[in-house]
Protein backbone atom coordinates (compact mmCIF):
# COMPACT_ATOMS: atom_id res chain seq x y z
CA UNK A 1 0.00 0.00 0.00
CA UNK A 2 1.49 3.62 -0.91
CA UNK A 3 1.89 6.11 1.37
CA UNK A 4 -1.08 7.92 -1.27
CA UNK A 5 -3.65 5.12 -0.92
CA UNK A 6 -3.13 5.14 2.96
CA UNK A 7 -3.86 8.62 3.03
CA UNK A 8 -7.34 8.19 1.42
CA UNK A 9 -7.94 5.76 4.20
CA UNK A 10 -8.53 8.95 6.22
CA UNK A 11 -12.33 9.42 4.83
CA UNK A 12 -12.67 6.43 7.81
CA UNK A 13 -11.47 9.24 9.94
CA UNK A 14 -13.42 11.93 8.88
CA UNK A 15 -16.78 10.19 8.89
CA UNK A 16 -17.04 10.02 12.75
CA UNK A 17 -15.69 13.46 12.68
CA UNK A 18 -18.77 14.88 11.05
CA UNK A 19 -21.33 12.58 12.46
CA UNK A 20 -19.68 14.27 15.95
CA UNK A 21 -19.75 17.85 14.67
CA UNK A 22 -23.61 17.91 13.29
CA UNK A 23 -24.60 15.73 16.34
CA UNK A 24 -22.72 17.65 18.82
CA UNK A 25 -21.43 14.93 20.47
CA UNK A 26 -17.99 16.54 21.37
CA UNK A 27 -15.91 14.13 20.14
CA UNK A 28 -13.79 16.06 17.48
CA UNK A 29 -10.92 16.88 19.61
CA UNK A 30 -10.37 13.11 20.87
CA UNK A 31 -10.77 11.62 17.52
CA UNK A 32 -8.29 13.86 15.99
CA UNK A 33 -5.94 13.27 18.90
CA UNK A 34 -6.33 9.30 18.81
CA UNK A 35 -5.83 9.41 14.64
CA UNK A 36 -2.64 11.58 15.43
CA UNK A 37 -1.19 9.60 17.97
CA UNK A 38 -2.03 5.83 15.86
CA UNK A 39 -0.42 7.22 13.19
CA UNK A 40 2.90 8.41 14.83
CA UNK A 41 2.97 5.41 17.31
CA UNK A 42 2.12 2.40 14.48
CA UNK A 43 4.95 4.55 12.03
CA UNK A 44 7.21 4.10 15.06
CA UNK A 45 6.87 1.12 15.72
CA UNK A 46 6.89 -0.40 12.41
CA UNK A 47 10.48 1.90 11.79
CA UNK A 48 11.92 0.32 14.99
CA UNK A 49 10.45 -3.19 14.38
CA UNK A 50 12.06 -2.99 10.84
CA UNK A 51 15.53 -2.21 12.74
CA UNK A 52 15.25 -4.80 15.34
CA UNK A 53 14.60 -7.67 12.52
CA UNK A 54 17.10 -6.27 10.33
CA UNK A 55 19.76 -6.01 12.61
CA UNK A 56 18.69 -9.82 14.32
CA UNK A 57 19.87 -9.03 17.37
CA UNK A 58 18.96 -10.91 20.66
CA UNK A 59 19.92 -7.74 22.53
CA UNK A 60 17.27 -5.64 20.94
CA UNK A 61 14.81 -8.23 20.97
CA UNK A 62 14.73 -8.68 24.82
CA UNK A 63 14.78 -4.63 24.98
CA UNK A 64 11.44 -3.95 22.55
CA UNK A 65 10.16 -6.80 25.24
CA UNK A 66 11.29 -5.39 27.93
CA UNK A 67 10.04 -2.52 26.95
CA UNK A 68 6.19 -3.71 25.85
CA UNK A 69 6.44 -4.98 29.93
CA UNK A 70 7.47 -1.63 31.57
CA UNK A 71 4.32 0.12 29.51
CA UNK A 72 2.05 -2.67 30.18
CA UNK A 73 3.28 -2.55 33.83
CA UNK A 74 2.79 1.31 34.20
CA UNK A 75 -0.69 1.04 32.69
CA UNK A 76 -2.03 -2.36 34.73
CA UNK A 77 -0.91 -1.06 38.33
CA UNK A 78 -3.42 2.20 38.73
CA UNK A 79 -6.57 0.06 38.58
CA UNK A 80 -4.80 -1.63 41.57
CA UNK A 81 -3.35 0.93 43.44
CA UNK A 82 -4.60 0.24 46.36
CA UNK A 83 -2.59 -2.90 46.65
CA UNK A 84 0.44 -3.34 48.41
CA UNK A 85 3.39 -3.51 46.45
CA UNK A 86 1.00 -3.82 43.14
CA UNK A 87 3.54 -2.73 40.33
CA UNK A 88 6.12 -5.27 41.20
CA UNK A 89 3.82 -8.38 41.39
CA UNK A 90 2.29 -7.48 38.13
CA UNK A 91 5.68 -6.91 36.72
CA UNK A 92 6.59 -10.91 38.35
CA UNK A 93 3.43 -11.74 36.70
CA UNK A 94 3.96 -10.58 33.27
CA UNK A 95 7.41 -11.49 32.99
CA UNK A 96 6.07 -14.84 34.15
CA UNK A 97 3.57 -15.50 31.35
CA UNK A 98 6.03 -14.04 28.68
CA UNK A 99 8.63 -16.83 29.98
CA UNK A 100 6.35 -19.42 30.37
CA UNK A 101 4.66 -18.82 26.16
CA UNK A 102 7.98 -18.12 24.81
CA UNK A 103 9.40 -21.25 26.56
CA UNK A 104 6.89 -23.56 25.21
CA UNK A 105 7.04 -21.78 21.88
CA UNK A 106 10.84 -21.62 21.38
CA UNK A 107 11.31 -24.81 23.44
CA UNK A 108 9.58 -27.43 21.20
CA UNK A 109 9.89 -25.49 18.01
CA UNK A 110 6.59 -24.30 17.56
CA UNK A 111 8.08 -20.48 16.48
CA UNK A 112 11.49 -20.18 15.07
CA UNK A 113 13.78 -17.80 17.39
CA UNK A 114 13.62 -14.73 15.49
CA UNK A 115 12.77 -11.28 15.80
CA UNK A 116 9.67 -11.69 13.61
CA UNK A 117 8.47 -14.40 15.85
CA UNK A 118 9.04 -13.15 19.37
CA UNK A 119 8.21 -9.78 18.71
CA UNK A 120 4.78 -9.82 17.78
CA UNK A 121 3.69 -12.45 19.64
CA UNK A 122 5.09 -11.04 22.81
CA UNK A 123 2.86 -8.15 22.28
CA UNK A 124 -0.01 -10.56 21.94
CA UNK A 125 0.62 -12.52 25.13
CA UNK A 126 1.69 -8.89 27.43
CA UNK A 127 -1.41 -7.18 25.57
CA UNK A 128 -3.69 -9.35 26.51
CA UNK A 129 -1.67 -10.23 29.91
CA UNK A 130 -2.25 -6.47 30.80
CA UNK A 131 -5.90 -6.35 29.66
CA UNK A 132 -5.94 -9.37 32.12
CA UNK A 133 -4.79 -7.39 35.30
CA UNK A 134 -6.63 -4.73 34.65
CA UNK A 135 -9.95 -6.55 34.51
CA UNK A 136 -8.47 -8.72 37.27
CA UNK A 137 -7.33 -6.09 39.72
CA UNK A 138 -11.09 -3.87 38.94
CA UNK A 139 -13.21 -6.65 39.82
CA UNK A 140 -10.76 -7.87 43.27
CA UNK A 141 -10.35 -4.41 44.75
CA UNK A 142 -14.65 -4.05 44.17
CA UNK A 143 -15.27 -7.71 45.79
CA UNK A 144 -12.96 -6.83 48.63
CA UNK A 145 -14.15 -4.23 49.25
CA UNK A 146 -18.43 -5.16 49.04
CA UNK A 147 -17.69 -8.28 50.66
CA UNK A 148 -15.36 -6.84 53.76
CA UNK A 149 -18.40 -8.37 56.51
CA UNK A 150 -17.97 -11.87 55.32
CA UNK A 151 -14.47 -11.72 55.20
CA UNK A 152 -14.64 -10.60 58.79
CA UNK A 153 -17.09 -13.14 59.48
CA UNK A 154 -14.85 -16.30 58.46
CA UNK A 155 -11.60 -15.01 59.92
CA UNK A 156 -13.77 -14.43 63.42
CA UNK A 157 -14.77 -18.55 62.90
CA UNK A 158 -11.26 -19.09 62.97
CA UNK A 159 -10.78 -19.18 58.99
CA UNK A 160 -7.49 -18.63 57.56
CA UNK A 161 -7.02 -15.29 55.64
CA UNK A 162 -7.17 -17.58 51.96
CA UNK A 163 -9.97 -18.96 53.47
CA UNK A 164 -11.86 -15.63 54.38
CA UNK A 165 -11.24 -14.23 50.78
CA UNK A 166 -11.67 -16.89 48.65
CA UNK A 167 -15.04 -15.93 47.30
CA UNK A 168 -13.77 -12.87 46.04
CA UNK A 169 -10.61 -14.33 44.65
CA UNK A 170 -12.60 -17.09 42.20
CA UNK A 171 -15.19 -14.60 41.78
CA UNK A 172 -12.32 -12.05 40.60
CA UNK A 173 -10.58 -14.41 38.70
CA UNK A 174 -13.65 -16.53 36.63
CA UNK A 175 -14.88 -12.52 35.73
CA UNK A 176 -11.52 -11.77 34.59
CA UNK A 177 -11.45 -14.55 32.36
CA UNK A 178 -14.85 -15.22 30.90
CA UNK A 179 -14.37 -12.24 28.07
CA UNK A 180 -11.37 -14.13 26.95
CA UNK A 181 -13.01 -17.86 26.97
CA UNK A 182 -16.38 -16.24 25.28
CA UNK A 183 -15.13 -14.42 22.59
CA UNK A 184 -12.84 -17.54 21.65
CA UNK A 185 -16.22 -19.08 21.47
CA UNK A 186 -17.91 -17.19 18.90
CA UNK A 187 -14.60 -16.73 16.84
CA UNK A 188 -14.71 -17.46 13.35
CA UNK A 189 -18.11 -16.82 13.31
CA UNK A 190 -18.66 -13.59 14.43
CA UNK A 191 -15.15 -11.51 13.60
CA UNK A 192 -11.95 -12.86 11.74
CA UNK A 193 -9.43 -12.05 14.55
CA UNK A 194 -7.10 -9.38 13.54
CA UNK A 195 -4.16 -10.90 13.11
CA UNK A 196 -5.39 -13.77 10.97
CA UNK A 197 -7.31 -11.15 8.57
CA UNK A 198 -4.09 -9.48 8.45
CA UNK A 199 -2.22 -12.37 7.28
CA UNK A 200 -4.52 -13.63 4.74
CA UNK A 201 -4.82 -9.80 3.30
CA UNK A 202 -1.14 -10.31 3.05
CA UNK A 203 -1.55 -13.07 0.69
CA UNK A 204 -0.73 -16.02 3.32
CA UNK A 205 -2.31 -19.51 3.02
CA UNK A 206 -5.63 -18.98 4.73
CA UNK A 207 -5.62 -22.72 6.55
CA UNK A 208 -1.69 -21.18 7.39
CA UNK A 209 -3.71 -18.00 8.64
CA UNK A 210 -5.71 -19.94 10.65
CA UNK A 211 -3.01 -22.24 12.05
CA UNK A 212 -0.99 -19.42 13.59
CA UNK A 213 -3.92 -18.37 14.65
CA UNK A 214 -5.28 -21.25 16.31
CA UNK A 215 -2.25 -21.05 18.09
CA UNK A 216 -2.21 -17.37 19.51
CA UNK A 217 -5.77 -18.01 20.87
CA UNK A 218 -4.55 -21.30 22.93
CA UNK A 219 -1.32 -18.99 23.99
CA UNK A 220 -4.19 -16.49 25.22
CA UNK A 221 -5.97 -18.94 26.98
CA UNK A 222 -2.73 -20.11 29.05
CA UNK A 223 -1.93 -16.19 29.54
CA UNK A 224 -5.57 -15.29 30.70
CA UNK A 225 -5.49 -18.26 33.41
CA UNK A 226 -2.26 -17.55 34.25
CA UNK A 227 -2.46 -13.85 34.76
CA UNK A 228 -5.53 -13.84 36.57
CA UNK A 229 -4.70 -16.45 39.36
CA UNK A 230 -1.05 -15.47 39.66
CA UNK A 231 -2.06 -12.04 40.04
CA UNK A 232 -4.59 -12.45 42.78
CA UNK A 233 -2.62 -15.36 44.94
CA UNK A 234 0.26 -12.80 44.77
CA UNK A 235 -2.29 -9.77 45.75
CA UNK A 236 -4.29 -11.51 48.37
CA UNK A 237 -1.96 -11.95 51.16
CA UNK A 238 -1.02 -8.23 50.89
CA UNK A 239 -4.66 -7.60 52.50
CA UNK A 240 -4.04 -9.06 55.62
CA UNK A 241 -1.18 -9.04 58.37
CA UNK A 242 0.35 -11.53 60.09
CA UNK A 243 -2.32 -11.44 62.54
CA UNK A 244 -5.03 -12.55 60.43
CA UNK A 245 -6.37 -9.54 60.65
CA UNK A 246 -7.34 -7.58 57.44
CA UNK A 247 -5.16 -4.54 56.29
CA UNK A 248 -7.80 -2.04 56.15
CA UNK A 249 -5.63 0.68 54.74
CA UNK A 250 -4.29 -1.73 51.99
CA UNK A 251 -7.63 -2.25 50.50
CA UNK A 252 -9.05 1.04 50.35
CA UNK B 1 -15.41 -4.56 89.65
CA UNK B 2 -14.60 -7.32 92.53
CA UNK B 3 -12.09 -8.46 92.79
CA UNK B 4 -13.07 -12.16 93.67
CA UNK B 5 -13.75 -13.10 89.97
CA UNK B 6 -11.80 -14.77 87.71
CA UNK B 7 -11.11 -12.59 84.75
CA UNK B 8 -11.67 -14.10 81.06
CA UNK B 9 -10.15 -11.16 79.56
CA UNK B 10 -8.28 -8.70 81.09
CA UNK B 11 -6.80 -5.35 79.58
CA UNK B 12 -3.83 -3.52 80.49
CA UNK B 13 -3.58 0.42 79.54
CA UNK B 14 -4.88 -0.51 76.05
CA UNK B 15 -5.03 2.24 73.22
CA UNK B 16 -6.57 2.02 70.29
CA UNK B 17 -5.94 4.32 66.66
CA UNK B 18 -7.20 4.01 63.47
CA UNK B 19 -5.40 6.46 61.48
CA UNK B 20 -5.30 9.76 63.65
CA UNK B 21 -8.47 8.93 65.52
CA UNK B 22 -7.40 7.63 69.49
CA UNK B 23 -10.96 5.19 69.49
CA UNK B 24 -9.36 3.68 72.68
CA UNK B 25 -7.51 5.29 75.58
CA UNK B 26 -6.04 3.34 78.63
CA UNK B 27 -8.57 0.67 78.99
CA UNK B 28 -8.05 -0.85 81.93
CA UNK B 29 -10.48 -3.85 83.47
CA UNK B 30 -11.34 -6.97 83.51
CA UNK B 31 -14.36 -9.43 82.47
CA UNK B 32 -15.29 -11.86 84.57
CA UNK B 33 -15.80 -15.46 83.68
CA UNK B 34 -18.78 -16.93 83.53
CA UNK B 35 -20.63 -13.64 83.67
CA UNK B 36 -22.57 -11.80 81.78
CA UNK B 37 -20.41 -8.22 81.28
CA UNK B 38 -22.80 -5.56 78.87
CA UNK B 39 -20.73 -2.75 77.18
CA UNK B 40 -23.17 0.28 77.44
CA UNK B 41 -22.63 3.93 76.10
CA UNK B 42 -23.17 6.51 73.27
CA UNK B 43 -22.72 5.49 69.39
CA UNK B 44 -19.01 5.82 68.73
CA UNK B 45 -17.79 5.05 72.19
CA UNK B 46 -15.51 2.71 71.19
CA UNK B 47 -17.03 -0.47 72.45
CA UNK B 48 -17.44 -2.59 69.00
CA UNK B 49 -13.45 -2.17 68.90
CA UNK B 50 -13.08 -3.03 72.32
CA UNK B 51 -15.02 -6.11 71.43
CA UNK B 52 -12.61 -6.88 68.12
CA UNK B 53 -9.38 -6.53 70.12
CA UNK B 54 -10.94 -9.41 72.54
CA UNK B 55 -10.79 -11.89 69.55
CA UNK B 56 -7.88 -10.58 67.93
CA UNK B 57 -9.76 -9.43 64.81
CA UNK B 58 -7.80 -6.19 65.84
CA UNK B 59 -4.39 -5.58 68.16
CA UNK B 60 -3.89 -2.79 70.19
CA UNK B 61 -1.27 0.15 69.24
CA UNK B 62 -0.59 0.09 72.95
CA UNK B 63 -1.07 -1.78 76.09
CA UNK B 64 -1.83 -5.73 76.67
CA UNK B 65 -4.81 -8.05 76.42
CA UNK B 66 -5.20 -11.05 78.53
CA UNK B 67 -7.45 -14.18 77.99
CA UNK B 68 -7.44 -16.35 81.07
CA UNK B 69 -3.89 -14.94 82.03
CA UNK B 70 -2.06 -15.28 78.77
CA UNK B 71 -1.06 -12.44 76.72
CA UNK B 72 -3.23 -12.69 73.66
CA UNK B 73 -0.26 -12.86 71.44
CA UNK B 74 0.69 -16.30 73.05
CA UNK B 75 -2.72 -17.72 70.74
CA UNK B 76 -2.61 -18.84 67.61
CA UNK B 77 -5.51 -16.16 65.38
CA UNK B 78 -7.43 -19.55 64.40
CA UNK B 79 -7.38 -20.85 67.95
CA UNK B 80 -8.46 -17.43 69.96
CA UNK B 81 -11.17 -16.62 67.30
CA UNK B 82 -12.32 -20.25 67.62
CA UNK B 83 -12.53 -20.20 71.96
CA UNK B 84 -13.72 -16.33 72.15
CA UNK B 85 -16.25 -16.61 69.29
CA UNK B 86 -18.48 -13.46 68.08
CA UNK B 87 -22.01 -12.46 66.63
CA UNK B 88 -21.58 -9.26 64.34
CA UNK B 89 -24.22 -6.75 64.24
CA UNK B 90 -25.08 -7.27 60.66
CA UNK B 91 -25.15 -11.20 61.48
CA UNK B 92 -23.59 -11.37 58.05
CA UNK B 93 -24.01 -14.83 56.13
CA UNK B 94 -22.67 -16.66 53.35
CA UNK B 95 -24.85 -17.26 50.35
CA UNK B 96 -27.04 -20.56 50.70
CA UNK B 97 -28.93 -22.19 53.23
CA UNK B 98 -29.35 -22.46 56.94
CA UNK B 99 -27.47 -25.92 56.96
CA UNK B 100 -24.50 -24.09 54.78
CA UNK B 101 -24.11 -21.39 57.32
CA UNK B 102 -24.42 -23.16 60.91
CA UNK B 103 -21.60 -25.95 58.80
CA UNK B 104 -19.26 -22.89 58.24
CA UNK B 105 -17.13 -23.33 60.58
CA UNK B 106 -16.52 -26.57 60.66
CA UNK B 107 -15.99 -26.32 56.85
CA UNK B 108 -13.54 -23.70 58.06
CA UNK B 109 -11.51 -26.54 59.68
CA UNK B 110 -12.39 -29.35 56.66
CA UNK B 111 -14.65 -30.92 58.73
CA UNK B 112 -18.73 -30.96 58.34
CA UNK B 113 -21.45 -30.63 60.45
CA UNK B 114 -24.84 -33.82 60.36
CA UNK B 115 -28.07 -32.93 59.49
CA UNK B 116 -29.01 -33.98 63.47
CA UNK B 117 -26.29 -31.81 64.79
CA UNK B 118 -27.33 -28.96 62.80
CA UNK B 119 -31.35 -29.44 63.56
CA UNK B 120 -30.30 -29.27 67.76
CA UNK B 121 -28.14 -26.04 67.36
CA UNK B 122 -31.70 -24.90 65.53
CA UNK B 123 -33.48 -26.25 68.84
CA UNK B 124 -31.12 -24.50 71.19
CA UNK B 125 -31.62 -20.86 69.44
CA UNK B 126 -35.63 -21.67 69.64
CA UNK B 127 -35.78 -22.51 65.91
CA UNK B 128 -37.75 -25.03 63.91
CA UNK B 129 -35.70 -28.07 62.12
CA UNK B 130 -37.84 -26.58 58.69
CA UNK B 131 -35.70 -23.50 58.33
CA UNK B 132 -32.32 -25.75 57.77
CA UNK B 133 -32.63 -26.25 53.99
CA UNK B 134 -34.31 -22.35 53.81
CA UNK B 135 -31.97 -19.57 52.10
CA UNK B 136 -30.64 -16.92 54.40
CA UNK B 137 -31.97 -14.38 52.47
CA UNK B 138 -35.65 -15.97 53.09
CA UNK B 139 -34.81 -15.02 57.24
CA UNK B 140 -36.74 -12.64 59.05
CA UNK B 141 -34.14 -10.51 61.38
CA UNK B 142 -34.51 -12.42 64.46
CA UNK B 143 -34.01 -15.44 63.03
CA UNK B 144 -30.93 -14.07 60.93
CA UNK B 145 -29.78 -13.37 64.66
CA UNK B 146 -30.65 -16.89 65.93
CA UNK B 147 -28.81 -18.82 62.98
CA UNK B 148 -25.74 -16.07 63.32
CA UNK B 149 -25.49 -16.67 67.31
CA UNK B 150 -26.07 -20.73 66.67
CA UNK B 151 -23.29 -20.73 64.20
CA UNK B 152 -21.13 -18.91 66.43
CA UNK B 153 -21.74 -21.17 68.98
CA UNK B 154 -20.39 -24.35 66.96
CA UNK B 155 -16.95 -23.93 67.82
CA UNK B 156 -17.75 -23.99 71.50
CA UNK B 157 -16.32 -20.81 72.19
CA UNK B 158 -15.34 -20.20 75.97
CA UNK B 159 -16.46 -16.47 75.67
CA UNK B 160 -18.74 -14.88 73.18
CA UNK B 161 -19.35 -11.65 71.84
CA UNK B 162 -22.42 -9.95 71.01
CA UNK B 163 -22.12 -7.02 68.68
CA UNK B 164 -25.63 -5.05 69.63
CA UNK B 165 -27.44 -8.16 68.34
CA UNK B 166 -31.42 -6.80 68.99
CA UNK B 167 -30.51 -3.47 68.02
CA UNK B 168 -33.30 -3.82 65.30
CA UNK B 169 -35.70 -6.43 66.19
CA UNK B 170 -38.89 -6.44 67.39
CA UNK B 171 -39.90 -7.09 71.15
CA UNK B 172 -40.52 -11.09 70.60
CA UNK B 173 -37.65 -11.59 69.34
CA UNK B 174 -35.26 -9.82 71.59
CA UNK B 175 -36.95 -11.45 74.68
CA UNK B 176 -36.72 -14.70 73.02
CA UNK B 177 -32.76 -13.80 72.53
CA UNK B 178 -32.07 -12.35 75.78
CA UNK B 179 -33.23 -15.72 77.24
CA UNK B 180 -31.10 -17.54 74.85
CA UNK B 181 -28.38 -15.84 75.79
CA UNK B 182 -29.16 -16.23 79.69
CA UNK B 183 -29.88 -20.21 78.85
CA UNK B 184 -26.04 -20.54 76.97
CA UNK B 185 -24.72 -18.43 80.02
CA UNK B 186 -25.88 -20.85 82.28
CA UNK B 187 -25.79 -23.93 80.49
CA UNK B 188 -22.32 -24.15 79.03
CA UNK B 189 -20.74 -21.27 82.21
CA UNK B 190 -19.94 -19.23 78.60
CA UNK B 191 -18.54 -15.76 79.40
CA UNK B 192 -20.29 -13.29 77.59
CA UNK B 193 -19.90 -9.64 76.80
CA UNK B 194 -22.96 -8.17 75.26
CA UNK B 195 -22.35 -4.44 73.72
CA UNK B 196 -26.40 -3.47 73.85
CA UNK B 197 -28.09 0.53 73.28
CA UNK B 198 -30.38 -0.68 75.48
CA UNK B 199 -29.87 -0.15 79.48
CA UNK B 200 -33.28 -1.97 81.08
CA UNK B 201 -31.41 -4.88 78.84
CA UNK B 202 -28.14 -3.87 80.50
CA UNK B 203 -29.84 -3.83 83.91
CA UNK B 204 -32.29 -7.31 83.93
CA UNK B 205 -29.65 -9.29 81.82
CA UNK B 206 -25.96 -8.39 82.48
CA UNK B 207 -24.25 -9.19 85.82
CA UNK B 208 -21.61 -6.28 85.17
CA UNK B 209 -21.88 -3.14 83.13
CA UNK B 210 -18.81 -0.89 81.39
CA UNK B 211 -20.36 2.20 81.10
CA UNK B 212 -18.21 3.80 77.81
CA UNK B 213 -17.79 7.08 76.52
CA UNK B 214 -15.20 8.95 73.98
CA UNK B 215 -12.79 5.61 74.06
CA UNK B 216 -12.32 5.45 77.70
CA UNK B 217 -14.10 3.04 80.55
CA UNK B 218 -15.80 5.58 82.82
CA UNK B 219 -17.43 3.61 84.74
CA UNK B 220 -17.66 -0.11 85.52
CA UNK B 221 -19.80 -1.92 88.30
CA UNK B 222 -22.70 -4.74 88.96
CA UNK B 223 -25.08 -3.93 86.41
CA UNK B 224 -27.83 -2.09 89.05
CA UNK B 225 -24.87 1.06 88.81
CA UNK B 226 -27.14 1.97 85.66
CA UNK B 227 -29.72 2.77 89.00
CA UNK B 228 -27.67 4.98 90.33
CA UNK B 229 -24.14 6.02 88.54
CA UNK B 230 -22.02 7.93 90.35
CA UNK B 231 -20.20 9.61 87.68
CA UNK B 232 -22.02 12.46 86.22
CA UNK B 233 -21.69 12.38 82.51
CA UNK B 234 -22.73 8.31 82.78
CA UNK B 235 -25.88 9.99 84.94
CA UNK B 236 -26.88 12.37 81.82
CA UNK B 237 -26.43 9.38 79.39
CA UNK B 238 -28.91 7.13 81.42
CA UNK B 239 -31.52 9.94 81.86
CA UNK B 240 -30.87 9.98 78.00
CA UNK B 241 -29.64 13.66 77.88
CA UNK B 242 -26.38 12.63 75.93
CA UNK B 243 -25.79 10.18 73.41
Amino acid sequence: MSYLTLSITLIFVVIPLLLSKTLKLGLERDTIIATLRSIVQLLAVGYVLKFVFDSESLIYIFLMVALMIVAATHNAQKKGAAIQGITTKVAVTLVFVEVLTQGILLGFNITPATAQYIIPISGMVIGNSMVLSILFLNRFTAEVESHQDETELILSLGGTPKQAIHTQLINSIKASMIPTIESQKTVGLVQLPGMMSGQIIAGADPIQAVQFQLLIMFLLLTTAAVTSVMLGFLSYPTLFNQRMQVMSKNIS
Amino acid sequence: MSVTYKPAIHFNHVDFSFGKNQILKGITGSFPEGKITTLVGPSGAGKTTLLKLCNGLLSPAAGEVYIKDRPIEDYEPVELRRMVGIALQSAPMVGGSVYKNLGLPLELQGKSLSKAEAVELLHDVGLEEELLERKVKDLSGGQRQKVSIARTLVNKPEVLLLDEITSSLDRTSLKEIEELIVKINRKYGTTIIWITHNLQQALEIGDFTWVMMDGEVVETGESDLLNDPSNDKVRRFVRGEAG
